[in-house]
C-alpha cells in the first residue's frame, strides 16, 4: 500500500476509534430501583424519564418480592422475566422515541421512557 | 396502643413496604392496615346521594339483563359477601361460567377490575357483565329504551346526572357510584390494630405473625385491602384459563389472576378464581404445598412446612378480617 494511503487509513481509524470512545463515554447507565412497588431513581419516585440513544437502564429489585419488568412498545419490546430482591437486569435503548415500561406482576408500576 | 413487641416490629417493617420512596415515618404507615378515610372517586363522577340511590336501583333491577331475570345483585349478593356462594358463576340461560364471582367489597380501592384486570375503572367494569352474552346478555339500546319508558328512572337519572339523560355512560356511572359505597366495616383485626388488646384472639394474633412471616402471605396480600392489586399464578390443578395473559402477553402472566381482597373473606367461600376450595383450611393447605401445578408458577410460591397449629392460627387470623356486614336496604324499583 502506498505510504500516503496507509497514513490516510490510519487517520480514519484513529478518528473512528475516537468517535467510538466518545460514544461509549457518553452512553450512560441509569439505575432504576423497584421499591414499594414504584420505580425509583436516586431515592425519588419516577413515572417518566428522559435518556439518550445508547443509554442503559438497570432495573434493580429492592422489594422483598418478585418483579417482572417488560415493555410491549413498538420501539422496544422486552420481557426481563421475574427477578427477586437484590437482583438487577439491564436494557439498552438504541432508538429514539417513547417506551412504556411496566411490571407485569404489579401493573400499577408504570414508567414512560423518552429516548432522545 | 399496646406494645406488640416482635409483632410490632414486623408490622412496622411491612408498613414500610407501603412507604413513599422518600421515606415516610413508620408511625404514620402503621395505620396503612386500616381503611383510608376517603373512598377513591373520579373527578367526573363524585359520590352523591342521588347517584348512590340510582345506582342501587339499577344494581338490584333484573330488567338490566336481557332475560329481565338477572340483576347485578343476583351474583353479587349482599347476603353472601357480595358474591354468590358458587364455585363459578351462573349466567344467562343458566350457563355455568369459568370463573368465580368475585366479591365487589372494596372495589373502589382497586386500580383494575375483574379477575384478569381488563377494566381500568369501575364505570367500565359495571357495563361489562350487562352486555356479555354469557352473563346478563343485554342489548344496551334496548336497556336504554326500557329505562327511558319509566318515569321513576327518568326522574332518578335527572336528579343524579342533570341534563345527561339515560345513556350507557350514566348507567355505568350510577352503578360504579353505588359499588364505591360497598366497603368493609371494622373487623376484630382493625380494632386490635387500634389498640383493643382483646379484640382479636391470641390464636388470630399468632396467625398474623405467620401471615407476615413464615406463611409469606403478605408478599401478595398487603395493605389495608390485603391485596397487592397484582397478578399471580398460584398453581391450581386442572385449570387452563389463561387469566391475565389474555390481556398482557407476558409469560409470567399465563394462568395469573388478580390477588383478591381478604376483607370479609370468611363470607366469600368458595375460594380462588375457579372456586376450587370450599374452606379457608383448604386454601391454606394449597399454599402450604406450594401450589400443585408447577408450570409457570408464581416465584413467590414455595412449600411452607406449616405446622397444624400454624395453619389453624392463619385461618383464625383471616376470620378476624371479617367485620359485621353493613346493613343493606333494598330499593323500590320503578314500575311506571
Amino acid at each position: 500500500m502506498h505510504k500516503s494511503s496507509r497514513q490516510k487509513l490510519l487517520r480514519i481509524a484513529a478518528i473512528a476509534t475516537a468517535l467510538l470512545a466518545a460514544s461509549v463515554a457518553q452512553a450512560a447507565e441509569v439505575v432504576v430501583d423497584q421499591l414499594n412497588k414504584t420505580f425509583v431513581i436516586e431515592g425519588n419516585k419516577v413515572e417518566a424519564i428522559s435518556i439518550n440513544v445508547g443509554d442503559t437502564l438497570r432495573f434493580r429489585n429492592d422489594d422483598p418480592f418478585f418483579h417482572n419488568i417488560f415493555s410491549l412498545s413498538d420501539l422496544k419490546t422486552f420481557d426481563l422475566g421475574s427477578f427477586p430482591q437484590g437482583q438487577s437486569k439491564t436494557v439498552t435503548f438504541d432508538k429514539a422515541g417513547t417506551v412504556e415500561v411496566e411490571c407485569a406482576i404489579h401493573p400499577e408500576m408504570y414508567m414512560e421512557v423518552t429516548v432522545k | 396502643m399496646k406494645t406488640h413487641s416482635t409483632l410490632t416490629r414486623k408490622l412496622l417493617l411491612i408498613a414500610c413496604l407501603g412507604a413513599s420512596a422518600t421515606g415516610a415515618q413508620a408511625a404514620e404507615d402503621y395505620s396503612s392496615f386500616l381503611r383510608p378515610a376517603e373512598i377513591p372517586q373520579p373527578d367526573n363522577n363524585r359520590i352523591t346521594s342521588a347517584r348512590v340511590e340510582l345506582g342501587k336501583m339499577l344494581f338490584f333491577d333484573p330488567r338490566l339483563s336481557g332475560s329481565n331475570w338477572i340483576s347485578c345483585g343476583t351474583c353479587h349478593n349482599p347476603t353472601l359477601g357480595w358474591s354468590d356462594g358458587l364455585p363459578t358463576a351462573i349466567g344467562h340461560d343458566m350457563q355455568v361460567l369459568k370463573r368465580a364471582t368475585p366479591t365487589i367489597l372494596n372495589t373502589a380501592y382497586q386500580p383494575l377490575q375483574f379477575w384478569d384486570g381488563r377494566a381500568r375503572t369501575l364505570e367500565e367494569q359495571a357495563i361489562g357483565p350487562i352486555k356479555a352474552a354469557g352473563e346478563m346478555n343485554q342489548d344496551m339500546d334496548e336497556l336504554i329504551k326500557e329505562l327511558s319508558a319509566l318515569k321513576g328512572y327518568r326522574d332518578a337519572f335527572e336528579d343524579a346526572y342533570p341534563g345527561e339523560g339515560i345513556t350507557e355512560n350514566t348507567i355505568a356511572k350510577a352503578l360504579a357510584t353505588y359499588e364505591r359505597t360497598i366497603v368493609s366495616t371494622e373487623s376484630p383485626f382493625d380494632r386490635w390494630v387500634k389498640g383493643e388488646t382483646h379484640a382479636m384472639s391470641k390464636e388470630a394474633q399468632e396467625g398474623f405473625e405467620v401471615f407476615l412471616g413464615k406463611g409469606r402471605c403478605v408478599l401478595c396480600h398487603s395493605g389495608f385491602n390485603f391485596t397487592d392489586n397484582g397478578f399471580h399464578n398460584l398453581g391450581l390443578k386442572n385449570d387452563d384459563d389463561p387469566g391475565r395473559y389474555g390481556i398482557r402477553k407476558i409469560k409470567i402472566l399465563k394462568g395469573a389472576f388478580k390477588t383478591p381482597t381478604l376483607r370479609d373473606v370468611a363470607l366469600t367461600a368458595p375460594y380462588m378464581h375457579n372456586g376450587a376450595y370450599k374452606t379457608l383450611e383448604e386454601v391454606v393447605d394449597h399454599y402450604d404445598r406450594g401450589g400443585d401445578t408447577k408450570d409457570n408458577l408464581s416465584p413467590n410460591m414455595q412449600p411452607l412446612h406449616l405446622s397444624a397449629s400454624e395453619k389453624a392460627s392463619l385461618v383464625a387470623f383471616m376470620k378476624a378480617l371479617t367485620g359485621e356486614p353493613a346493613p343493606v336496604s333494598l330499593p323500590r324499583l320503578p314500575t311506571e
